[in-house]
């Protein structure tokens, strides 16, 4: 049996969607974005939303997910990008609208768009990645960076007395009545990304029914970040990440 | 026969706005300019053109709500007064840096910091200097009537998508809470989503549809070569616009010996304080910025041969009586005359400045 | 023609509304109009006032050193613009409340018991009409056909049924002012 005979469509286990470009990613090994991305952009094509969705990515690591996906985009300043969609999706309600951001992005610098978004009830897809820490900026404390971890801005470990509580933002986000869906997911392995790519599914199903804000937040690794191997800070993220941010359905209605 | 109607200045961007075929209206509310959104939420657009009215949550969203409705390549546009102004500067700043099309309307009041409530014309560097970071420019349009406040609207909407870059109505309270006629143009469409992905298609988000490739609106340009390319493009397209759309208007010019420059209500006080000085003899004349940026510099260098002198005057501590001075590249004396705190000279006033600079 | 006006007396007088009639009156015989309310913090202090311009030609500053006309409802806007009024010009004033009155020789002087025949009426909201009454009687730049189409644009649709009364107190007003001093 040579190569010929394997490589037949009947044979066919795994296709990538023609939504994603061939551009080849920046992320670092072991990231997160990756997944999340193909996920996104694997529902885009099996809902055949392709010509209906804009994208608006954030400032930080993903700043650049432009680059990956076949649709149309915006780049948001830093923490604004719900600001974008609540503007973008009343202007063109008929298409879907979702933003891409960060801990950073989303739950510092933008807390107020995030909040007021979701409280509106934009019938938008919020996609957030925590991962406890700046990657772009390298490695610099988030909001959501836990009691005790190390980054270039806590040498010595985020200390509550010094710099606060780790914020458990999506808690907050499914208190308010604009929201339909709130969720929190991972994608360390195969078994949780097709759980999150429903969660996703699901959400952009709101958002044709006009049901209301739907919220994802992917708990992320950022093994650069952390200074750990892509197979070390998935097991740091399980051992230390989920006990503080578990996952589940906060809010499904 | 065209209607008429007493409005103030600040209720009829309101309408310039529906009446031009605006898409969306962000704002936040800040005295002295709340009567827009005020007046923009008692019509009802969406009722009737479609237009979206939204009440942001801040400045800064709003701005940024503008962004991404330019991004889409609708007709979107904010308005503030000078602090909300300084919190949009970031955004204004990723609008020029992206080529994006919008009006931004500005009714100043005085700073620094909270200031007063009173107008002023302190925000002139920040409009037509830039405000944000970076190298760009904005096209800087000064009313000085109700019925310029309404006119500007849809003309700075024309200038915006004809050069992708944002245009600001600079005014201030005066202009804002006078009432004066207006005579009102009859309601242009919204363009069809169809229309904006045919006219706008080949930058704006409106759909990746399978004839393009997916658009993508940033102002990230990391390779050095694209970063630099971008400004070049940029300072281009400002250096056509100071060639194409300076806008200013002259009175008693002609046989002037001594100028007042003044833009917005200023202008309205110069405008009778040169008619008194006609009325004594005196050969004074106005030249009225319309544009703030691009300046009429040709103009004032044109009339520079037979003046003594000019004296620019502002509700500021002397703004754009640099780029008088700069214009006339100190060939002739250039005064400034201003006052602050809301205190609007009386024509008067200023007729007697003039004439102690004039006739010394 | 151009007449320049302020009109000063307390918030709740009708100051603002009046003036805004006159401007629409003037509009409705398509001349040049401009409405500015008080501005500058020496303007403050309990008392509203807005300056009124009417003109056949375009309106240039809406500041003015002096007015034509002074329409004055309170004893503070009497101190203060009193002497703003031109040489040969016209003073309105309502005498309610007044202890010091207008003493200038060189200006017409006029007053107005408008609480007074406000009160007859039996409509305390007219009064700013019988004010205007007194000013259209002396100066009768728009014509009454105006102010009612003024009156229409001005007041709000569900309100128009008040018109007829407001016509009333224009006449009213019309009837009731009187001659004080004449240059």
């Amino acid at each position: 049996m040579d190569l010929k005979d394997i490589i037949k469509p009947e044979n066919l286990v795994y296709k990538r969607t023609k939504v994603l470009t061939d551009n080849v990613m920046h992320y670092c090994p072991g990231c997160s974005h990756g997944t999340v991305h193909k996920l996104i952009a694997e529902v885009i094509e099996e809902m055949d939303i392709q010509d209906k969705t804009i994208g608006i990515s954030p400032v930080g690591c993903a700043v650049f997910a432009y680059n990956y996906m076949h649709i149309d985009w915006q780049q948001a300043a830093h923490g604004r990008a719900p600001a974008l969609a609540t503007a973008t999706k009343r202007l063109y309600p008929d298409k879907y609208i979702f933003t891409y951001q960060g801990d950073g992005d989303l739950a510092s610098i933008g807390t107020a768009e995030i909040m007021h978004a979701c409280n509106r009830g934009e019938n938008i897809v919020v996609i957030f990645i925590n991962n406890a820490i700046y990657g772009m900026t390298g490695g610099q404390m988030a909001p959501t960076t836990l009691l005790g971890m190390v980054t270039s801005t806590t040498p010595y470990g985020r200390q509550a007395d010094i710099n606060g509580y780790p914020l458990k933002i999506t808690e907050l986000i499914a208190q308010l009545e604009g929201t339909c869906y709130v969720t929190r997911q991972s994608v360390q392995n195969a078994a949780a990304a097709r759980k999150t790519k429903k969660a996703i599914r699901k959400a952009f199903e709101n958002s044709k029914q006009m049901k209301g804000t739907s919220f994802v937040e992917v708990v992320s690794s950022c093994s650069s970040g952390w200074k750990l191997t892509p197979t070390q800070a998935n097991e740091w993220m399980e051992e230390n990440m989920f006990p503080f941010y578990p996952l589940g359905d906060l809010k499904d209605i | 026969m065209a209607e008429k109607v007493l409005k103030k200045g600040n209720e009829v961007i309101a309408l310039g706005a529906i009446h031009c075929g605006c898409d969306g209206y962000f704002g936040y509310p800040i005295t002295p300019q709340s009567e827009v959104m005020e007046t923009l939420m008692e019509e009802k657009p969406w009722e009737t053109t479609g237009m979206v009215v939204l009440q942001a949550e801040s400045e800064i969203a709003s701005v940024n709500m503008v962004y991404g409705g330019a991004c889409c390549g609708k007709k979107v546009m904010t308005s503030s007064s000078s602090p909300g102004l300084s919190l949009m500067c970031e955004g204004l700043s990723y609008l020029a840096g992206s080529e994006l099309p919008c009006v931004l309307v500005n009714v100043v009041r005085g700073g620094p910091g909270l200031g007063t409530i009173q107008p002023s014309q302190g925000d002139y560097f920040q409009a037509v200097k830039g405000g944000g970071h970076g190298d760009y420019k904005i096209i800087v349009l000064a009313p000085f009537s109700a019925q310029e406040m309404y006119d500007f609207v849809g003309t700075g909407f024309d200038l915006a998508f004809q050069y992708r870059m944002p245009v600001m109505i600079l005014t201030d309270g005066m202009i804002g809470q006078m009432m004066e006629k207006v005579e009102l143009r009859p309601q242009q469409p919204r363009l069809s989503d169809n229309e904006i992905a045919k006219r706008y298609g080949s930058w704006a988000t409106t759909g990746k549809t399978p004839d393009r490739k997916g658009n993508t609106v940033t102002s990230l340009a990391l390779d050095p070569k694209v970063h630099e390319t971008l400004n070049h493009r940029l300072q281009a397209k400002y250096r056509e616009i100071e060639e194409k759309e300076v806008r200013f208007e002259t009175l008693y010019c002609k046989d002037a010996e001594y100028l007042l420059v003044a833009y917005g209500s200023m202008a309205r006080i110069c405008e009778s304080t040169v008619e008194s000085a006609r009325a004594q003899g005196l050969k004074v004349g106005l030249l009225r910025p319309i544009t703030l940026f691009p300046f009429p510099v040709k103009e004032i260098q044109r009339l520079m041969p037979q003046l003594k002198g000019i004296l620019s005057v502002e509700l500021s501590t002397g703004q754009m009586v640099e780029d008088i001075r700069l214009s006339v590249e100190g060939k002739i004396p250039v005064d400034f005359y201003g006052r602050l705190g809301g205190v609007i000279p009386t024509p008067e006033e200023v007729l007697e400045v003039c004439m102690s600079h004039y006739i010394k | 023609m151009k007449e320049e006006i302020i009109i000063a007396g307390f918030g709740g007088q009708g100051v603002l509304s009046m003036g805004k009639i006159l401007a629409y009156s003037g509009i409705m015989q398509d001349q040049e109009v401009t409405w500015m309310p008080s501005y500058g913090p020496e303007m403050r202090g309990g008392t509203a006032n807005v300056t009124v311009i009417l003109s056949d030609k375009r309106i240039s500053s809406p500041i003015v050193n002096a007015y034509d006309t002074a329409i004055i409802l309170n004893q503070q806007s009497l101190d203060k613009f009193e002497p703003m009024v031109k040489k040969g010009g016209m003073l309105i004033y309502d005498p309610n409340g007044i202890t010091r009155h207008p003493v200038r020789k060189d200006i017409n002087i006029y007053s107005i018991e408008a609480v007074e025949e406000a009160a007859k009426l039996g409509n305390a909201k007219a009064y700013n009409m019988i004010v205007l009454g007194a000013f259209l009687q002396l100066k009768p730049i728009v014509i009454m056909e105006n102010v009612v189409k003024g009156l229409k644009e001005s007041i709000p649709e569900r309100h128009h049924h008040l018109i007829p009364m407001n016509e009333l107190a224009i006449e009213v007003g019309k009837q009731a002012v009187k001659e004080k001093h004449k240059v």
